[in-house]
């Protein structure tokens, strides 16, 4: 046998087309997911050069930033515009060149569009031991199948479609293993919350992060997708997963996932990827879960991260004069006061949804804290369903009506509120409680102050309306 | 793309840390379907705030950025390197970037250095009052005094900005090879080609 080797090096080497002499390799790209915000100025490229898709059987487009959540037609089944010029723009700009040049679309009104990487796992279009991109940085997501997914721009996306390749220069690796069983209320997300704390926003830049250890072995797969998802918050490009029985349970069935014979021999393909005994990372740290309480941000990076049981940190408490600084202008952006405890800080919206946190599992976790109890004044309260399918499973199971019995709005599916380019804002000085991924100045709308949680603990905010303790509601184990 | 050299004159001399492409350009200018224009959002919240770096006569029209660690990090949007581009910057100095926005940049003839904190540090002073020069032969940030700082460059990368190389060109001149690849993962790894997408009755 040969050394041993990681997760990432396995699906690394398996796609190396040639090396240049400069050390840059030229990589294939398996999987290719294409939206509408990062893919008009790449197929403007081709049309200018004469070029085609190299491999429209490879790539799969759908429209999810810029869609309104409202209904998308009216009673007699006809669409509705889009107000927006500039979305309807980009919108109809997706639907053209995808007919152009082959490309498989799924439309906005089709009962499986949603965000391209809940659609992505959703469709089994994401399979392991694969290599898979997309113009977004949450492509990291893809991962939790054993994936190697990574986010691109718009270059790189034309440099995909036309040669179904990318220059790269291979990454380190960082294992991220995390031992030990959940406590109650506490989810995926505040494990990936409680990790960025730990690392930092660009703790993993350069890296390929996997996540290894009991914890994640335990995990569900739609777990590992949050986990995976939030990857680049922590500065790494893509997070890895190693697949297992779980994944192939997942991925068995799945339309585009293989079938038959070809089923048993990617599932027999697949058992080889896990990393070998004795193989070794460029880095590693170990997180005990069991000390993982439910968390949530208090300022504007992802990585200001505190658990619900502690208090709005002093600025003058970090020892980096830079860090000080940041904290004390992410205070006065956040409109906190140091010392105030963080679960009596009242939030006027809370979004739950998103690539991070807009799959069934999500929705059931915000379902049985909503159940029987209603939004707070003054709080508005959306739930998005991260594609048109988790929405249809939602609904077959009753979850809307909880939602809607206790106050919350039941939008279509698409990213919404998590990066406002849709008609879905937090107006400027307010506050939502958000299952999103980045708590950034303005990303849900100018002046919008974000604080992000898990599904259970947005519930849990918008009943309160106030950033709360999803323990209290006396529930057990919400993961 | 336009081959580049050497990026000398004003920097802006910011050093920030952690600016995230949100940062440089907001979510609501990606409703475009051309790289063009971008440099009237770039920084939109920053230049909101009186006396900020961005409108401050020293500086306009610099063609370097001094930031902080982490410039760049977020959103993959190529938004945030055309953002950049239209409003003249031509090199980005920090002592760390996101690994998705140097790609970015680089392709799009942005180069981006990487310097030691100090050496940032001290850069942002010089760039109150004066030039600085970034030059891809020698590889090494200057400025008018004796300053003389080497920066590392991905040799790859440093060919394509120096030479203006088109990367899908370049690529699809290696079309057998990719077509030799394809061929045998089709014999060995079929299944890797799944099904194509159907849509449900």
């Amino acid at each position: 046998m040969s050394n041993p080797q990681t997760l990432y090096e396995k699906i690394w080497n398996a796609h190396v087309v040639e090396k240049r002499d400069d050390g840059t390799c030229l990589v294939y790209i398996d999987r290719h997911l294409v939206h509408e915000v990062t893919s008009p100025q790449a197929f403007a490229g081709l049309r200018a050069n004469g070029r085609v898709v190299r491999r429209p059987d490879l790539t799969l487009a759908v429209p999810d930033h810029n869609l309104p959540t409202t209904p998308r037609v009216d009673a007699a089944g006809h669409r509705l515009p889009i107000a927006d010029a500039d979305s309807a723009q980009q919108l109809d700009t997706l639907e053209r060149n995808t007919r152009d040049f082959g490309v498989d679309y799924i439309d906005a009104v089709a009962p499986e569009q949603g965000i391209v990487h809940v659609v992505g796992p959703e469709q089994g279009f994401t399979l392991p031991g694969t290599t898979l991109v997309c113009g977004d940085s949450h492509t990291s997501a893809h991962g939790a199948l054993g994936a190697l997914a990574f986010g691109i721009g718009t270059s790189e996306v034309e440099h995909v479609l036309a040669t179904q390749t990318l220059l790269l220069s291979p990454s380190k690796t960082f294992e991220v293993r995390i031992e030990g069983k959940l406590g109650a209320g506490v989810t995926p997300k505040d494990v990936i919350l409680h990790v960025i704390g730990q690392i930092g926003t660009a703790g993993g830049t350069g890296h390929v992060i996997e996540y290894t250890g009991s914890t994640i072995r335990e995990m569900s797969i739609e777990g590992r997708l949050t986990i995976a998802n939030m990857s680049i918050e922590g500065g790494a490009r893509a997070g890895l997963i190693a697949p297992d029985e779980t994944t192939f349970a997942y991925l068995k069935g799945r339309p585009m996932a293989p079938k038959g014979d070809a089923w048993d021999a990617a599932v027999a393909y697949w058992r080889t990827l896990p990393t070998d005994a004795g193989a070794t990372y460029d880095r590693s740290i170990l997180i005990d879960a069991t000390t993982i309480a439910p968390s949530l941000t208090w300022g504007t990076s992802p990585e200001d991260v505190v658990p619900i049981t502690g208090v709005v940190p002093d600025p003058a408490s970090f020892a980096d004069p830079s860090k000080r600084v940041a904290a004390q202008k992410s205070l006065d952006y956040m409109g906190l006061t140091p010392g105030t405890p963080i679960a009596e800080v009242p939030v006027q919206h809370v979004f739950i949804g998103s690539c991070t946190n807009g799959r069934i599992e999500d929705l059931r976790a915000a379902a049985v804290i909503a159940g029987g109890r209603h939004v707070a004044d003054g709080v508005r309260a959306l739930v998005v369903p991260g594609s048109g399918l988790v929405k249809r499973q939602a609904e077959a199971e009753g979850l809307d009506r909880i939602f809607l019995d206790a106050g919350f709005e039941w939008r279509e599916p698409g990213c919404s509120m998590c990066l406002a380019m849709n008609p879905d804002k937090v107006p400027p000085g307010e506050r939502c409680a958000s299952t999103s991924n980045r708590n950034f100045v303005g990303r849900q709308g100018p002046g919008a102050r974000t604080h992000l949680v898990s599904p259970a603990m947005a519930a849990a905010a918008a009943i309160n309306g106030r950033l709360s303790d999803v323990r209290e509601f006396g529930l057990g184990d919400t993961a | 793309m336009k081959p580049v050299t050497q990026v000398s004159g004003r920097a802006y001399p910011w050093g920030a840390k952690n600016i995230d492409t949100d940062v440089i350009i907001p979510a609501h200018w990606l409703k475009t379907v051309t790289r063009d224009g971008l440099g009237k959002g770039a920084f939109e919240t920053v230049r909101a705030e009186p006396g900020n770096i961005f409108d401050d006569p020293r500086y306009a029209g610099a063609p370097v950025l001094i930031a902080g660690d982490n410039f760049g990090c977020g959103s993959s949007r190529e938004h945030a390197a055309w953002a950049l581009a239209d409003m003249g910057i031509a090199a980005v100095i920090a002592p760390s970037f996101s690994d998705i926005f140097s790609g970015n940049a680089f392709k799009n003839g942005i180069v981006t250095v990487v310097l030691p904190q100090d050496a940032v540090d001290r850069l942002v002073e010089v760039a109150k009052t004066d030039s600085v020069s970034v030059d891809l032969e020698t590889m090494t940030v200057t400025t008018p005094f004796q300053d003389r700082f080497a920066f590392e460059l991905d040799p790859f990368r440093r060919q394509c900005l120096m030479e203006g190389l088109d990367e899908v060109g370049l690529t699809l001149a290696r079309d057998a090879a990719i077509s030799g690849y394809e061929a045998g993962v089709a014999q060995a790894r079929p299944f890797m080609a799944g099904e194509r997408f159907h849509a449900a009755a």
